[in-house]
Protein backbone atom coordinates (compact mmCIF):
# COMPACT_ATOMS: atom_id res chain seq x y z
CA UNK A 1 0.00 0.00 0.00
CA UNK A 2 1.59 3.17 -1.22
CA UNK A 3 1.13 6.45 0.10
CA UNK A 4 -0.49 7.64 -3.30
CA UNK A 5 -3.22 4.81 -2.46
CA UNK A 6 -4.00 5.79 1.04
CA UNK A 7 -4.01 9.11 -0.37
CA UNK A 8 -7.15 8.47 -2.45
CA UNK A 9 -9.19 6.81 -0.42
CA UNK A 10 -8.44 9.54 2.89
CA UNK A 11 -9.85 11.66 -0.06
CA UNK A 12 -12.64 9.75 -1.08
CA UNK A 13 -13.63 9.15 2.38
CA UNK A 14 -13.44 12.88 3.09
CA UNK A 15 -16.47 13.31 0.11
CA UNK A 16 -18.27 11.09 1.05
CA UNK A 17 -18.18 12.56 4.98
CA UNK A 18 -19.49 15.59 3.39
CA UNK A 19 -22.34 13.99 1.49
CA UNK A 20 -23.25 11.96 4.14
CA UNK A 21 -23.30 15.11 6.64
CA UNK A 22 -24.96 16.92 4.15
CA UNK A 23 -28.11 14.06 4.02
CA UNK A 24 -28.22 14.21 7.46
CA UNK A 25 -29.56 17.76 7.64
CA UNK A 26 -32.45 16.59 5.62
CA UNK A 27 -32.83 13.32 6.82
CA UNK A 28 -31.24 13.29 10.53
CA UNK A 29 -32.31 16.93 11.60
CA UNK A 30 -35.61 17.47 9.63
CA UNK A 31 -36.55 13.92 8.89
CA UNK A 32 -37.13 13.94 5.90
CA UNK A 33 -36.36 11.11 3.82
CA UNK A 34 -34.41 11.62 0.82
CA UNK A 35 -33.01 8.38 -1.57
CA UNK A 36 -31.61 10.75 -4.01
CA UNK A 37 -28.84 12.59 -2.82
CA UNK A 38 -26.49 11.14 -5.14
CA UNK A 39 -28.43 13.46 -8.06
CA UNK A 40 -27.30 16.72 -5.98
CA UNK A 41 -23.72 15.03 -5.56
CA UNK A 42 -23.87 14.88 -9.84
CA UNK A 43 -25.42 18.25 -10.17
CA UNK A 44 -22.33 19.87 -7.97
CA UNK A 45 -19.86 17.86 -10.17
CA UNK A 46 -20.85 18.93 -13.49
CA UNK A 47 -21.94 22.30 -12.82
CA UNK A 48 -18.24 23.39 -11.54
CA UNK A 49 -16.81 21.09 -14.50
CA UNK A 50 -18.64 22.91 -16.85
CA UNK A 51 -17.88 26.42 -15.16
CA UNK A 52 -14.77 25.67 -15.41
CA UNK A 53 -14.41 24.13 -18.92
CA UNK A 54 -16.23 26.24 -20.95
CA UNK A 55 -16.92 29.51 -18.69
CA UNK A 56 -13.61 29.84 -18.02
CA UNK A 57 -14.08 30.09 -13.97
CA UNK A 58 -11.72 28.97 -11.35
CA UNK A 59 -11.99 26.12 -9.11
CA UNK A 60 -11.98 28.55 -6.15
CA UNK A 61 -15.30 30.72 -8.38
CA UNK A 62 -16.79 27.54 -9.48
CA UNK A 63 -17.00 25.86 -5.88
CA UNK A 64 -19.28 28.32 -4.40
CA UNK A 65 -21.51 28.94 -7.53
CA UNK A 66 -21.91 25.19 -7.88
CA UNK A 67 -23.02 25.47 -4.23
CA UNK A 68 -25.13 28.18 -5.00
CA UNK A 69 -26.69 26.25 -7.87
CA UNK A 70 -27.28 22.66 -6.46
CA UNK A 71 -28.86 24.31 -3.15
CA UNK A 72 -31.47 26.24 -5.55
CA UNK A 73 -32.09 23.01 -7.14
CA UNK A 74 -32.54 21.05 -3.74
CA UNK A 75 -34.75 24.15 -2.30
CA UNK A 76 -37.37 22.94 -5.87
CA UNK A 77 -36.91 19.21 -3.86
CA UNK A 78 -37.70 21.54 -0.70
CA UNK A 79 -40.81 22.28 -2.26
CA UNK A 80 -42.08 19.68 -3.45
CA UNK A 81 -41.96 17.89 -0.22
CA UNK A 82 -44.48 20.45 1.21
CA UNK A 83 -46.91 18.20 -1.27
CA UNK A 84 -45.36 14.74 -1.17
CA UNK A 85 -44.78 13.15 2.59
CA UNK A 86 -43.08 10.23 3.67
CA UNK A 87 -42.64 7.68 2.11
CA UNK A 88 -43.99 9.02 -1.17
CA UNK A 89 -41.63 11.49 -0.75
CA UNK A 90 -38.86 8.94 -0.46
CA UNK A 91 -39.96 7.16 -3.68
CA UNK A 92 -40.26 10.57 -5.48
CA UNK A 93 -36.44 11.45 -4.50
CA UNK A 94 -35.81 7.94 -5.89
CA UNK A 95 -37.24 9.82 -9.37
CA UNK A 96 -35.93 12.47 -8.97
CA UNK A 97 -32.28 10.62 -9.18
CA UNK A 98 -33.27 8.73 -12.34
CA UNK A 99 -34.36 11.80 -13.88
CA UNK A 100 -31.44 14.26 -13.17
CA UNK A 101 -29.11 11.05 -14.14
CA UNK A 102 -31.20 11.15 -17.28
CA UNK A 103 -30.86 14.27 -18.18
CA UNK A 104 -26.86 13.90 -18.15
CA UNK A 105 -26.83 11.12 -20.04
CA UNK A 106 -28.82 12.15 -23.05
CA UNK A 107 -28.38 15.82 -23.17
CA UNK A 108 -24.74 16.55 -25.35
CA UNK A 109 -24.39 19.82 -23.83
CA UNK A 110 -23.43 17.61 -20.46
CA UNK A 111 -21.27 15.54 -22.54
CA UNK A 112 -23.44 12.72 -23.05
CA UNK A 113 -22.96 8.94 -21.67
CA UNK A 114 -19.30 9.37 -22.08
CA UNK A 115 -19.29 12.28 -19.32
CA UNK A 116 -17.02 15.09 -18.90
CA UNK A 117 -13.05 14.75 -19.54
CA UNK A 118 -10.10 17.25 -18.42
CA UNK A 119 -11.34 18.68 -15.79
CA UNK A 120 -8.41 20.74 -14.35
CA UNK A 121 -6.74 20.42 -11.19
CA UNK A 122 -7.18 23.39 -8.93
CA UNK A 123 -4.31 25.93 -8.62
CA UNK A 124 -3.33 27.88 -5.84
CA UNK A 125 -1.07 30.84 -6.83
CA UNK A 126 -0.31 29.79 -9.93
CA UNK A 127 0.79 26.30 -9.35
CA UNK A 128 -1.41 23.03 -9.50
CA UNK A 129 -1.48 21.92 -5.95
CA UNK A 130 -0.26 17.92 -5.34
CA UNK A 131 -2.60 15.05 -4.42
CA UNK A 132 -1.43 15.60 -0.43
CA UNK A 133 -2.58 19.38 -0.35
CA UNK A 134 -6.12 18.38 -1.53
CA UNK A 135 -6.73 15.60 0.36
CA UNK A 136 -5.82 18.62 2.76
CA UNK A 137 -8.45 20.52 0.94
CA UNK A 138 -10.67 18.56 1.25
CA UNK A 139 -10.17 17.74 5.06
CA UNK A 140 -10.49 21.27 5.55
CA UNK A 141 -13.89 21.19 4.16
CA UNK A 142 -15.29 18.87 6.02
CA UNK A 143 -14.13 20.46 9.35
CA UNK A 144 -15.91 23.03 7.35
CA UNK A 145 -19.68 20.94 7.21
CA UNK A 146 -19.06 19.61 10.13
CA UNK A 147 -18.84 22.57 12.35
CA UNK A 148 -21.88 24.27 9.70
CA UNK A 149 -23.95 21.39 11.09
CA UNK A 150 -23.05 21.39 14.82
CA UNK A 151 -23.76 25.24 14.42
CA UNK A 152 -27.26 24.46 12.65
CA UNK A 153 -28.10 21.79 15.75
CA UNK A 154 -27.60 24.75 18.42
CA UNK A 155 -29.52 26.93 16.61
CA UNK A 156 -32.91 28.05 16.18
CA UNK A 157 -33.13 26.29 12.75
CA UNK A 158 -31.64 23.10 14.59
CA UNK A 159 -34.38 23.40 16.76
CA UNK A 160 -37.47 24.05 14.25
CA UNK A 161 -35.91 21.18 12.12
CA UNK A 162 -35.81 18.82 15.23
CA UNK A 163 -39.40 19.83 16.14
CA UNK A 164 -40.66 19.34 12.28
CA UNK A 165 -38.63 15.46 12.88
CA UNK A 166 -40.80 15.04 15.46
CA UNK A 167 -44.11 16.17 14.70
CA UNK A 168 -45.04 18.00 12.07
CA UNK A 169 -48.72 18.70 13.10
CA UNK A 170 -47.40 19.97 16.47
CA UNK A 171 -45.23 22.00 15.03
CA UNK A 172 -47.72 23.42 12.66
CA UNK A 173 -50.07 23.98 15.52
CA UNK A 174 -47.68 25.76 18.01
CA UNK A 175 -46.75 28.62 15.32
CA UNK A 176 -43.92 27.21 13.10
CA UNK A 177 -43.62 28.19 9.38
CA UNK A 178 -42.61 24.59 8.51
CA UNK A 179 -43.26 25.55 4.81
CA UNK A 180 -39.80 27.68 5.19
CA UNK A 181 -37.84 25.70 7.44
CA UNK A 182 -37.90 22.16 5.66
CA UNK A 183 -37.19 24.39 2.35
CA UNK A 184 -34.00 25.74 3.94
CA UNK A 185 -33.31 22.09 5.30
CA UNK A 186 -33.44 20.92 1.52
CA UNK A 187 -31.26 23.88 0.37
CA UNK A 188 -28.45 23.17 2.43
CA UNK A 189 -28.06 19.79 2.58
CA UNK A 190 -28.59 19.48 -1.25
CA UNK A 191 -25.74 22.35 -1.50
CA UNK A 192 -23.31 20.94 0.98
CA UNK A 193 -23.68 17.62 -1.70
CA UNK A 194 -23.18 20.36 -4.13
CA UNK A 195 -19.75 20.68 -2.62
CA UNK A 196 -18.64 17.15 -2.31
CA UNK A 197 -19.64 17.11 -5.75
CA UNK A 198 -17.20 19.89 -7.06
CA UNK A 199 -14.28 17.97 -4.83
CA UNK A 200 -15.01 14.82 -6.68
CA UNK A 201 -14.91 16.12 -10.39
CA UNK A 202 -11.76 17.80 -9.93
CA UNK A 203 -10.18 15.26 -8.02
CA UNK A 204 -11.21 12.60 -10.55
CA UNK A 205 -11.20 15.04 -13.58
CA UNK A 206 -13.40 12.97 -15.16
CA UNK A 207 -17.11 12.57 -14.79
CA UNK A 208 -19.89 10.32 -15.94
CA UNK A 209 -23.39 10.33 -14.97
CA UNK A 210 -22.61 6.69 -13.97
CA UNK A 211 -20.86 8.06 -11.11
CA UNK A 212 -24.39 9.57 -9.64
CA UNK A 213 -26.87 6.88 -9.85
CA UNK A 214 -28.99 5.45 -7.47
CA UNK A 215 -26.71 2.85 -5.86
CA UNK A 216 -24.35 6.25 -4.86
CA UNK A 217 -27.66 7.66 -2.91
CA UNK A 218 -28.62 4.24 -1.28
CA UNK A 219 -24.41 4.25 -0.01
CA UNK A 220 -24.83 7.75 1.41
CA UNK A 221 -28.26 6.57 3.27
CA UNK A 222 -26.52 3.05 4.66
CA UNK A 223 -24.13 5.06 6.11
CA UNK A 224 -25.87 7.52 7.33
CA UNK A 225 -27.89 5.29 9.21
CA UNK A 226 -25.30 2.65 10.27
CA UNK A 227 -23.28 5.63 11.56
CA UNK A 228 -26.04 7.00 13.40
CA UNK A 229 -28.52 9.77 11.60
CA UNK A 230 -29.27 12.91 13.74
CA UNK A 231 -26.06 13.20 15.93
CA UNK A 232 -22.46 14.75 13.81
CA UNK A 233 -20.44 12.14 14.88
CA UNK A 234 -22.82 9.03 13.64
CA UNK A 235 -22.29 10.16 9.85
CA UNK A 236 -18.53 11.19 10.15
CA UNK A 237 -17.41 7.88 11.57
CA UNK A 238 -20.33 5.94 9.61
CA UNK A 239 -18.96 7.29 6.37
CA UNK A 240 -15.33 6.79 7.57
CA UNK A 241 -15.88 3.32 8.56
CA UNK A 242 -18.17 2.12 5.46
CA UNK A 243 -15.94 3.90 2.94
CA UNK A 244 -13.17 2.33 4.47
CA UNK A 245 -14.78 -0.87 4.74
CA UNK A 246 -14.70 -2.31 0.80
CA UNK A 247 -10.33 -1.46 1.00
CA UNK A 248 -10.45 -3.21 4.49
CA UNK A 249 -12.55 -6.28 2.76
CA UNK A 250 -9.96 -6.27 0.26
CA UNK A 251 -8.59 -10.36 1.14
CA UNK A 252 -12.37 -11.75 0.81
CA UNK A 253 -12.11 -10.56 -2.74
CA UNK A 254 -15.19 -12.52 -4.86
CA UNK A 255 -17.27 -12.57 -1.30
CA UNK A 256 -16.53 -8.84 -0.99
CA UNK A 257 -20.30 -7.82 -1.69
CA UNK A 258 -21.81 -10.61 0.20
CA UNK A 259 -20.32 -9.73 3.30
CA UNK A 260 -20.96 -5.71 2.57
CA UNK A 261 -24.60 -6.48 2.13
CA UNK A 262 -24.28 -9.10 5.32
CA UNK A 263 -22.63 -6.55 7.23
CA UNK A 264 -25.14 -3.83 6.64
CA UNK A 265 -28.07 -5.99 7.55
CA UNK A 266 -26.92 -7.34 10.49
CA UNK A 267 -25.76 -3.68 11.90
CA UNK A 268 -28.85 -1.99 11.25
CA UNK A 269 -30.71 -5.45 13.03
CA UNK A 270 -29.04 -5.10 16.19
CA UNK A 271 -27.80 -1.53 15.92
CA UNK A 272 -30.65 -0.12 14.18
CA UNK A 273 -30.49 3.65 15.72
CA UNK A 274 -26.81 3.51 14.05
CA UNK A 275 -23.42 2.10 15.75
CA UNK A 276 -22.40 5.73 17.07
CA UNK A 277 -26.09 6.80 17.98
CA UNK A 278 -27.80 8.32 20.45
CA UNK A 279 -28.73 4.24 22.32
CA UNK A 280 -25.35 3.04 20.78
CA UNK A 281 -23.81 -0.28 22.50
CA UNK A 282 -20.30 1.44 21.97
CA UNK A 283 -20.96 4.66 22.86
CA UNK A 284 -22.45 3.66 26.12
CA UNK A 285 -19.52 1.00 26.87
CA UNK A 286 -17.37 4.24 26.88
CA UNK A 287 -18.88 6.82 28.49
CA UNK A 288 -20.98 4.12 30.82
CA UNK A 289 -24.26 5.37 29.74
CA UNK A 290 -25.86 7.48 27.24
CA UNK A 291 -24.28 10.64 26.38
CA UNK A 292 -26.99 13.21 26.66
CA UNK A 293 -27.67 11.07 30.00
CA UNK A 294 -23.17 12.01 30.74
CA UNK A 295 -23.52 15.56 29.74
CA UNK A 296 -26.55 16.46 31.77
CA UNK A 297 -25.56 14.49 35.02
CA UNK A 298 -21.72 16.85 34.49
CA UNK A 299 -24.09 20.11 34.18
CA UNK A 300 -26.16 18.93 37.01
CA UNK A 301 -22.98 18.55 39.17
CA UNK A 302 -21.58 22.17 37.61
CA UNK A 303 -24.44 23.76 38.60
CA UNK A 304 -26.21 25.06 41.66
CA UNK A 305 -28.02 22.40 43.96
CA UNK A 306 -31.85 23.00 43.98
CA UNK B 1 -50.46 -0.64 -32.88
CA UNK B 2 -52.18 -3.65 -31.50
CA UNK B 3 -48.78 -5.82 -31.67
CA UNK B 4 -47.40 -2.81 -29.24
CA UNK B 5 -50.56 -2.49 -26.84
CA UNK B 6 -50.53 -6.55 -26.68
CA UNK B 7 -46.52 -6.31 -25.66
CA UNK B 8 -47.63 -3.83 -23.14
CA UNK B 9 -50.07 -5.37 -21.56
CA UNK B 10 -47.81 -8.45 -21.07
CA UNK B 11 -45.15 -6.20 -19.56
CA UNK B 12 -47.49 -4.66 -17.53
CA UNK B 13 -49.01 -7.58 -16.07
CA UNK B 14 -45.57 -9.14 -14.94
CA UNK B 15 -44.77 -5.41 -13.17
CA UNK B 16 -48.28 -5.74 -11.41
CA UNK B 17 -47.00 -9.14 -10.34
CA UNK B 18 -44.06 -8.17 -8.76
CA UNK B 19 -45.74 -4.52 -7.48
CA UNK B 20 -49.20 -6.47 -5.72
CA UNK B 21 -46.42 -7.64 -3.22
CA UNK B 22 -44.62 -4.70 -2.73
CA UNK B 23 -47.98 -2.42 -2.33
CA UNK B 24 -49.68 -5.99 0.24
CA UNK B 25 -46.33 -5.64 2.38
CA UNK B 26 -46.43 -1.79 2.69
CA UNK B 27 -50.57 -1.83 3.55
CA UNK B 28 -49.62 -3.98 6.40
CA UNK B 29 -46.14 -2.86 7.56
CA UNK B 30 -44.87 0.30 6.08
CA UNK B 31 -41.78 -0.86 4.98
CA UNK B 32 -40.76 0.06 1.65
CA UNK B 33 -39.49 -3.41 0.72
CA UNK B 34 -36.61 -3.76 -1.25
CA UNK B 35 -35.72 -7.18 -0.72
CA UNK B 36 -39.11 -8.49 -2.23
CA UNK B 37 -36.68 -8.23 -5.71
CA UNK B 38 -34.49 -10.63 -3.95
CA UNK B 39 -37.43 -12.62 -3.34
CA UNK B 40 -38.58 -12.42 -6.97
CA UNK B 41 -34.69 -13.25 -8.47
CA UNK B 42 -34.93 -16.21 -6.24
CA UNK B 43 -38.36 -17.14 -7.57
CA UNK B 44 -36.88 -17.72 -10.85
CA UNK B 45 -33.57 -19.41 -10.10
CA UNK B 46 -36.25 -22.47 -7.89
CA UNK B 47 -38.49 -22.45 -10.52
CA UNK B 48 -35.61 -23.19 -13.51
CA UNK B 49 -34.56 -25.28 -10.66
CA UNK B 50 -37.06 -27.46 -10.90
CA UNK B 51 -37.77 -27.10 -14.35
CA UNK B 52 -34.59 -28.43 -15.06
CA UNK B 53 -34.89 -31.60 -12.95
CA UNK B 54 -39.15 -32.40 -13.28
CA UNK B 55 -39.73 -30.66 -16.66
CA UNK B 56 -43.00 -29.85 -14.98
CA UNK B 57 -43.93 -26.29 -15.40
CA UNK B 58 -46.57 -26.71 -12.73
CA UNK B 59 -44.37 -28.17 -10.43
CA UNK B 60 -41.85 -25.42 -10.81
CA UNK B 61 -44.32 -22.54 -10.21
CA UNK B 62 -45.80 -24.39 -7.26
CA UNK B 63 -42.29 -25.32 -5.17
CA UNK B 64 -41.03 -22.07 -6.42
CA UNK B 65 -43.91 -20.12 -4.68
CA UNK B 66 -43.43 -22.42 -1.36
CA UNK B 67 -39.53 -21.98 -1.12
CA UNK B 68 -39.98 -18.09 -1.32
CA UNK B 69 -42.97 -17.84 1.04
CA UNK B 70 -40.52 -19.44 3.39
CA UNK B 71 -38.01 -16.68 2.33
CA UNK B 72 -40.57 -14.05 2.82
CA UNK B 73 -41.56 -15.14 5.86
CA UNK B 74 -38.05 -15.21 7.10
CA UNK B 75 -37.27 -12.06 6.13
CA UNK B 76 -40.25 -10.72 7.92
CA UNK B 77 -39.73 -12.56 10.95
CA UNK B 78 -36.01 -11.76 11.90
CA UNK B 79 -35.31 -8.87 9.81
CA UNK B 80 -38.79 -6.45 9.95
CA UNK B 81 -40.33 -7.64 12.95
CA UNK B 82 -37.76 -6.66 15.18
CA UNK B 83 -37.25 -3.32 13.38
CA UNK B 84 -40.85 -1.83 13.34
CA UNK B 85 -40.60 0.46 16.51
CA UNK B 86 -37.39 2.14 14.93
CA UNK B 87 -37.41 5.15 12.59
CA UNK B 88 -39.16 4.47 8.81
CA UNK B 89 -35.70 4.35 7.48
CA UNK B 90 -33.90 1.68 9.35
CA UNK B 91 -35.68 -1.53 8.08
CA UNK B 92 -35.06 0.43 4.47
CA UNK B 93 -31.54 0.45 4.86
CA UNK B 94 -31.85 -3.38 6.62
CA UNK B 95 -33.79 -3.95 3.36
CA UNK B 96 -31.13 -2.64 0.77
CA UNK B 97 -28.59 -4.77 2.70
CA UNK B 98 -30.36 -7.96 2.00
CA UNK B 99 -30.75 -7.26 -1.27
CA UNK B 100 -27.42 -6.51 -2.22
CA UNK B 101 -26.39 -10.02 0.36
CA UNK B 102 -29.08 -11.53 -2.08
CA UNK B 103 -27.59 -10.59 -5.34
CA UNK B 104 -24.28 -11.69 -4.48
CA UNK B 105 -25.47 -14.85 -3.00
CA UNK B 106 -27.13 -15.94 -6.57
CA UNK B 107 -24.17 -14.35 -7.65
CA UNK B 108 -22.07 -17.23 -6.15
CA UNK B 109 -24.55 -19.96 -6.43
CA UNK B 110 -25.96 -19.78 -9.89
CA UNK B 111 -22.56 -18.16 -11.64
CA UNK B 112 -22.58 -14.81 -13.25
CA UNK B 113 -23.69 -16.02 -16.50
CA UNK B 114 -27.08 -15.96 -18.23
CA UNK B 115 -28.96 -19.25 -17.81
CA UNK B 116 -31.51 -19.92 -20.62
CA UNK B 117 -35.12 -20.81 -19.16
CA UNK B 118 -36.31 -22.52 -22.36
CA UNK B 119 -40.01 -23.83 -21.66
CA UNK B 120 -41.41 -25.55 -24.83
CA UNK B 121 -46.11 -25.47 -24.70
CA UNK B 122 -48.13 -27.41 -26.47
CA UNK B 123 -48.94 -24.78 -28.97
CA UNK B 124 -46.35 -22.02 -30.01
CA UNK B 125 -48.35 -19.23 -31.00
CA UNK B 126 -51.47 -17.26 -31.88
CA UNK B 127 -52.34 -15.17 -35.13
CA UNK B 128 -55.14 -12.46 -34.70
CA UNK B 129 -54.64 -10.43 -37.95
CA UNK B 130 -51.38 -8.62 -37.94
CA UNK B 131 -50.93 -9.41 -34.43
CA UNK B 132 -49.07 -12.57 -33.01
CA UNK B 133 -49.33 -13.65 -29.11
CA UNK B 134 -46.72 -16.25 -28.53
CA UNK B 135 -47.47 -19.27 -26.02
CA UNK B 136 -45.65 -17.74 -23.45
CA UNK B 137 -47.46 -14.47 -23.32
CA UNK B 138 -50.56 -16.66 -23.34
CA UNK B 139 -48.86 -18.22 -20.24
CA UNK B 140 -48.20 -14.84 -18.68
CA UNK B 141 -51.38 -12.96 -18.96
CA UNK B 142 -53.47 -16.52 -18.28
CA UNK B 143 -50.95 -17.01 -14.90
CA UNK B 144 -51.02 -13.01 -13.80
CA UNK B 145 -55.30 -13.52 -14.09
CA UNK B 146 -55.20 -16.43 -11.96
CA UNK B 147 -52.66 -14.89 -8.97
CA UNK B 148 -54.58 -11.41 -8.95
CA UNK B 149 -58.12 -13.24 -9.09
CA UNK B 150 -57.02 -15.66 -6.19
CA UNK B 151 -55.45 -12.42 -4.40
CA UNK B 152 -58.92 -10.58 -4.65
CA UNK B 153 -60.48 -14.05 -3.52
CA UNK B 154 -58.40 -14.22 -0.28
CA UNK B 155 -58.60 -10.84 0.48
CA UNK B 156 -62.31 -10.19 0.01
CA UNK B 157 -63.67 -13.68 1.00
CA UNK B 158 -62.08 -15.11 3.42
CA UNK B 159 -62.15 -14.82 7.50
CA UNK B 160 -58.00 -13.91 7.05
CA UNK B 161 -58.43 -11.61 4.21
CA UNK B 162 -60.91 -9.21 6.34
CA UNK B 163 -58.40 -9.30 9.37
CA UNK B 164 -56.20 -8.13 6.87
CA UNK B 165 -57.95 -5.36 5.45
CA UNK B 166 -58.70 -4.86 9.41
CA UNK B 167 -55.20 -4.58 9.67
CA UNK B 168 -54.36 -2.81 6.58
CA UNK B 169 -56.70 0.08 7.59
CA UNK B 170 -55.39 0.73 11.18
CA UNK B 171 -53.24 -1.99 12.95
CA UNK B 172 -53.69 -0.60 16.53
CA UNK B 173 -57.49 -0.95 16.03
CA UNK B 174 -57.70 -3.73 14.69
CA UNK B 175 -55.43 -5.39 17.57
CA UNK B 176 -57.85 -3.99 20.19
CA UNK B 177 -60.76 -6.02 17.97
CA UNK B 178 -59.15 -9.11 19.15
CA UNK B 179 -57.69 -9.66 15.44
CA UNK B 180 -54.59 -12.10 15.36
CA UNK B 181 -51.84 -9.97 14.01
CA UNK B 182 -48.96 -12.15 13.91
CA UNK B 183 -51.22 -13.84 11.49
CA UNK B 184 -52.29 -11.17 9.39
CA UNK B 185 -48.70 -10.60 8.48
CA UNK B 186 -47.21 -14.10 8.24
CA UNK B 187 -50.22 -14.85 5.66
CA UNK B 188 -49.41 -11.16 3.99
CA UNK B 189 -45.68 -12.09 3.48
CA UNK B 190 -46.54 -15.83 2.61
CA UNK B 191 -49.03 -14.22 -0.15
CA UNK B 192 -47.19 -11.34 -1.33
CA UNK B 193 -43.38 -13.70 -2.21
CA UNK B 194 -45.46 -16.80 -3.81
CA UNK B 195 -46.52 -14.02 -5.88
CA UNK B 196 -43.24 -12.66 -6.23
CA UNK B 197 -41.95 -16.15 -6.71
CA UNK B 198 -44.65 -16.83 -9.90
CA UNK B 199 -43.36 -13.75 -11.69
CA UNK B 200 -40.13 -14.02 -11.37
CA UNK B 201 -41.00 -17.63 -12.92
CA UNK B 202 -42.56 -15.91 -15.84
CA UNK B 203 -40.29 -13.37 -16.40
CA UNK B 204 -37.34 -15.37 -16.52
CA UNK B 205 -39.75 -17.77 -19.16
CA UNK B 206 -40.57 -14.38 -21.23
CA UNK B 207 -37.10 -13.21 -21.83
CA UNK B 208 -35.73 -17.05 -21.84
CA UNK B 209 -33.07 -16.26 -19.40
CA UNK B 210 -32.59 -16.27 -15.48
CA UNK B 211 -29.17 -13.95 -14.62
CA UNK B 212 -28.56 -12.93 -11.09
CA UNK B 213 -29.22 -8.98 -11.33
CA UNK B 214 -32.53 -9.39 -13.31
CA UNK B 215 -33.59 -8.09 -10.09
CA UNK B 216 -32.07 -4.80 -9.76
CA UNK B 217 -34.13 -2.76 -12.15
CA UNK B 218 -37.45 -4.01 -10.70
CA UNK B 219 -35.92 -3.32 -7.30
CA UNK B 220 -36.70 0.50 -7.51
CA UNK B 221 -39.18 0.54 -10.82
CA UNK B 222 -41.42 -1.17 -8.93
CA UNK B 223 -41.75 1.75 -6.00
CA UNK B 224 -42.79 3.77 -9.10
CA UNK B 225 -45.51 1.44 -10.02
CA UNK B 226 -47.07 1.31 -6.69
CA UNK B 227 -46.60 4.71 -5.86
CA UNK B 228 -48.03 5.47 -8.67
CA UNK B 229 -51.12 3.08 -7.62
CA UNK B 230 -51.42 5.08 -4.19
CA UNK B 231 -49.42 2.92 -1.80
CA UNK B 232 -51.23 -0.35 -0.11
CA UNK B 233 -53.77 -0.01 -2.87
CA UNK B 234 -54.04 -3.55 -4.24
CA UNK B 235 -56.17 -1.99 -7.32
CA UNK B 236 -54.69 1.04 -8.20
CA UNK B 237 -51.05 -0.89 -8.10
CA UNK B 238 -52.64 -3.44 -10.75
CA UNK B 239 -53.84 -0.32 -12.99
CA UNK B 240 -50.53 1.63 -12.40
CA UNK B 241 -48.25 -1.72 -13.69
CA UNK B 242 -50.26 -1.46 -16.77
CA UNK B 243 -50.41 1.67 -17.36
CA UNK B 244 -46.69 1.94 -16.77
CA UNK B 245 -45.73 -1.13 -18.90
CA UNK B 246 -47.52 0.55 -21.50
CA UNK B 247 -46.61 3.61 -21.86
CA UNK B 248 -43.02 1.78 -22.07
CA UNK B 249 -43.95 0.14 -24.84
CA UNK B 250 -45.55 2.56 -26.37
CA UNK B 251 -43.21 5.23 -26.53
CA UNK B 252 -40.03 3.10 -26.94
CA UNK B 253 -41.55 2.23 -30.07
CA UNK B 254 -43.08 5.25 -31.21
CA UNK B 255 -40.85 7.85 -30.35
CA UNK B 256 -37.48 6.08 -30.14
CA UNK B 257 -35.07 6.80 -27.59
CA UNK B 258 -35.88 10.14 -25.87
CA UNK B 259 -35.61 8.95 -22.89
CA UNK B 260 -34.39 5.19 -21.72
CA UNK B 261 -37.14 3.24 -20.52
CA UNK B 262 -36.37 3.16 -16.85
CA UNK B 263 -36.84 6.69 -17.06
CA UNK B 264 -40.38 6.69 -17.89
CA UNK B 265 -42.22 4.83 -15.28
CA UNK B 266 -40.58 7.55 -12.32
CA UNK B 267 -40.97 10.93 -14.92
CA UNK B 268 -44.47 9.64 -15.32
CA UNK B 269 -44.74 9.29 -11.46
CA UNK B 270 -43.41 12.63 -10.44
CA UNK B 271 -45.79 14.57 -12.66
CA UNK B 272 -48.69 12.61 -11.57
CA UNK B 273 -47.80 13.23 -7.88
CA UNK B 274 -46.78 16.65 -8.11
CA UNK B 275 -50.88 17.25 -9.57
CA UNK B 276 -52.28 14.47 -6.95
CA UNK B 277 -49.74 13.44 -4.15
CA UNK B 278 -51.86 10.19 -2.73
CA UNK B 279 -51.00 8.61 -6.01
CA UNK B 280 -53.78 7.80 -8.81
CA UNK B 281 -56.22 5.58 -6.44
CA UNK B 282 -54.85 6.59 -3.40
CA UNK B 283 -56.73 7.73 -0.24
CA UNK B 284 -55.76 11.10 0.98
CA UNK B 285 -53.05 11.43 3.12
Amino acid sequence: MGLGYLTTIGTFVGIYIILTLSLNIISGYAGQISLGHAAFFGIGAYTSALLTLKAGFSFWLALPAAMIIAGFIGAGVGIISLRIKGDFLAVTTIGINFVIVTVFEYSDFFGGAYGIMGIQYPMLFGLKISKFYYLMLVFFFVVVTAFFCFLISKSWIGLALETIREDEDAAEASGLNCAKFKIIAFAMGCAFAGLGGVLYAHFMRFITPNDFTFPVSITIVAMMVVGGMGTIRGPILGALLMAALPELLRPLANYRLLFYGGLIVFMTRFQPQGLFGENAFIIKKLFGQNLRAAFSKRNRAGGEEI
Amino acid sequence: MLQQVVNGIIIGSLYALIAVGLTMVYGILRILHIAHAAVFVSGAYLGLLVYTYTQSLILALILAAVGCSIFGWLIQRFLYTPLLTEARIVPLIASVGLFILCEDLFRLLGGPYIRAFKVDLWFDKLIFFDTVVTAHQCLIVIGTAACLVSVYFLINRTKLGLAWQATAQDMDTAKAMGINIKQVINFNFIIASSIAAIAGVLTAINYNSVLPTMGSVPAYKMFAIVVLGGLGSIPGTIAAGLIIGMAETIMSAYFGFIMPRDAIAFSAMILILIFRPQGLFGKGV
